[in-house]
């Protein structure tokens, strides 16, 4: 009963499937989209340390790493723009936010 | 045996609190599961031999970034079941959507082929001479050193950026100048004033 990197491959393929279904349920609430581009940021990166284990090559890690600034960085901008939204309109309802029109 | 073991738990625990991270209720208990995705990721990470990125994801992710949702998602005053109604309408098509995308997933996964010139689908034999740590940094510090020095910039810019978003200036409330206290002198601040007896300042 050995883990092979396919165990890995699903495991993060189930993690970014509930990432892409959580945008889906809360459609209406910027801050648990957030979490799922999260959970599908931690998906990816869990491919990306499973290839670089089983191939034996360092560079994944380097991505892995590289993976988590931006992710770190586009959390925190995020949700700036998610308090500065609230503290003009009072709701972070996505439907709301339509006032550029696009 | 021990490592399968332990590869189920940590992959069922991260399955089941990435399930709760979407359908919990109230967002802190999201927020709080989330953190136990990311606990359990970290023990993947450790099997697969990354320590070093297992204890960033703990100390960064969860200690820095999680705190920030948590604090984000305590500061605003908002109505999250309000958010939550219609969840059951749109429910089966993000299903459909979610199956779709995991069938093709793991198909994927499953027409994968190794390598015939790789040795074998265990992992590779860590490195005994030096630890995670020390590669990662021989690799960061020499080959990848611009990478990791853009890293760093998108680090300071996300910094700034935010700062900017949410710092502003209230107009009611009065600040302490501290220019304007240090650039009095006595004869901005002193008025000598002849008083006539008996008169007293009007």
């Amino acid at each position: 009963m050995t883990v092979g990197l396919s165990h890995y491959l699903t495991v993060a393929a189930v993690v970014f499937t509930i990432g892409v279904f959580g945008i889906f349920l809360n459609r209406k609430n910027v801050i648990v989209i957030l979490m799922s581009i999260e959970l599908i940021l931690l998906a990816v990166n869990i491919n990306l340390v499973a290839f670089s284990a089983f191939h034996g090559d360092l560079v994944g890690q380097i991505f892995t790493l590289i993976v988590l600034t931006v992710a770190a960085a586009e959390a925190a901008i995020g949700l700036a723009i998610v308090v500065v939204y609230f503290r003009v309109r009072g709701t972070i309802e996505v439907a709301d936010i339509d006032h550029l029109k696009g | 045996m021990l490592p399968a073991l332990f590869f189920y738990l940590f992959a069922l625990v991260l399955i089941a609190s990435a399930v709760m991270v979407v359908a919990a209720k109230n967002p802190v208990h999201a927020v709080l599961f989330l953190i136990l995705a990311f606990f359990n990721a970290a023990g993947l990470f450790v099997l697969l031999g990354a320590e070093f990125l297992a204890m960033i994801l703990v100390v960064v992710y969860v200690g820095a970034v999680m705190v920030l949702f948590l604090f984000v998602v305590m500061m605003l005053d908002v109505n999250f079941a309000e958010l939550r109604a219609g969840v059951l309408k749109i429910l089966p098509v993000g299903l459909l959507v979610g199956l779709i995308l995991l069938f093709e997933l793991v198909f994927v996964v499953g027409a994968w082929v190794t390598a015939p010139n790789l040795a074998s689908d265990a992992p590779a034999p860590p490195q005994t001479e030096v630890s995670n740590t020390k590669a990662l940094g021989q690799l960061l510090y020499t080959d990848y050193v611009y990478l990791f020095e853009a890293a760093g910039l998108i680090l300071l810019v996300a910094m700034i950026g935010a700062i900017v978003l949410t710092l502003h200036h209230r107009r009611d409330v009065r600040r302490q100048s501290i220019p304007d206290q240090v650039a009095r002198t006595p004869e901005t601040s002193i008025e000598v004033v002849q008083v006539e007896s008996g008169r007293g300042l009007k």
